[in-house]
């Protein structure tokens, strides 16, 4: 008898565990690809700053310091929405924020930091998604962490709120600072 | 009468417009063709089997978003280079991972993946096959003396005979 009604339960003990499984899939992120860049050197690039046309920016802008190098346009609703946590961020922690300023136009891209502010150290100005598809960006805005040695340590994709940055961002940027001192 | 027919059509023509400039924007694969036809076709056949990042369900060769038509310029310039199909899927893979693939490849991380369901039809199998053989051994219950006399009964009535 007893042995009878236990095995009676199999199929719900099955269902359960495939109800479970189900239930922590509608969690999950189907847009947050894994980037398989995570953990490798930071990808070159040489292009020309927003803020000065004549001058061109590379990789060594990333070393030294671990940096978050923030993917954004002045088209993307997502970014003015992380603008002001990212002004935050930048005026209340010592952290290099590197704009990568993606398939954007300069004047628009400018009207945004005069309307919004400029959180950015410096911008990198790619209009037509070179260094975009070298890092494997496909929506903005995507974050990365960079370490002072030039390596990605993270990719955030979506906009960085004050509970992304306290829980998700800031733990990663304190561990490999304190590795670097 | 006149006025609203006029302002219908109005309307019309208007919606007309703002369709037709709508798929003016449309992308199509029409501007990347090479010399040789059997490289459109392999351009083409190549892009119709990476995916769309942007909008997942899509395939490079067939979605509208800009990211796409960067990366159907990309493999475009790559195959234009001389580069072959292999070098293009590793550059793509190298940046956006596995998911530009439709056809993963098979690796620790995908083995659930390729050979989940054949677990599961194994496991199937086997429950199919043991509850088929309990079965089997369990032997139907004979018939008691009253139950056969009735049966022999029912069976020698004439009325059930069939005709």
């Amino acid at each position: 008898m007893t042995t009878s009604a236990s095995r009676a339960l199999i199929p719900l003990g099955i269902f359960l565990a495939l109800a479970a499984l189900l239930f922590y899939g509608l969690g999950q992120n189907p847009r947050e690809i894994p980037s398989p860049l995570v953990d490798k050197p930071a990808p070159d690039f040489a292009l020309a700053s927003l803020k000065a046309p004549d001058r061109t920016l590379t990789k060594d802008l990333l070393r030294g310091k671990v940096s978050l190098v923030n993917v954004w346009a002045s088209w993307c609703p997502s970014c003015r929405q992380e603008h002001a946590e990212l002004m935050r961020i930048a005026r209340e922690n010592d952290v290099q924020i590197i704009g990568l300023n993606w398939k954007d136009n300069r004047p628009e891209a400018l009207q945004m930091l005069q309307r919004f502010g400029d959180p950015y150290s410096e911008i990198i100005y790619d209009p037509d998604n070179k260094t975009g598809i070298d890092w494997g960006v496909y929506g903005a805005p995507e974050t990365f962490v960079v370490d002072g040695d030039g390596i990605i340590r993270h990719k955030r994709i979506g906009p960085i709120d004050q509970q992304v940055w306290e829980s998700e961002i800031r733990p990663i940027i304190e561990r490999y600072s304190a590795k670097k001192s | 009468m006149m006025r609203p027919t006029l302002k219908a059509l109005a309307t019309a023509g208007l919606l007309t417009g703002a369709i037709a400039i709508g798929t003016a924007h449309a992308f199509t694969l029409e501007e990347f063709t090479f010399e040789d036809p059997a490289k459109t076709h392999e351009f083409r056949d190549l892009v119709g089997k990476l995916r769309c990042l942007v909008c997942q369900n899509e395939s490079l060769a067939g979605s509208q978003a800009s990211v796409a038509q960067d990366l159907r310029k990309e493999v475009y310039r790559m195959m234009r280079e001389g580069k072959s199909r292999q070098e293009v899927v590793d550059f793509l893979v190298e940046r956006y991972g596995d998911f530009v693939l439709y056809d993963p490849p098979i690796k620790p991380s995908t083995y659930v993946l390729w050979f989940g369901p054949f677990l599961f039809v194994g496991f199937g199998a086997f429950l199919l096959l043991r509850t088929l053989q309990r079965k089997k051994e369990e032997p139907e219950q004979d018939l008691s003396e009253t139950e056969q006399e009735r049966l022999r009964q029912l069976l020698a009535k004439p009325g059930n005979q069939q005709d």
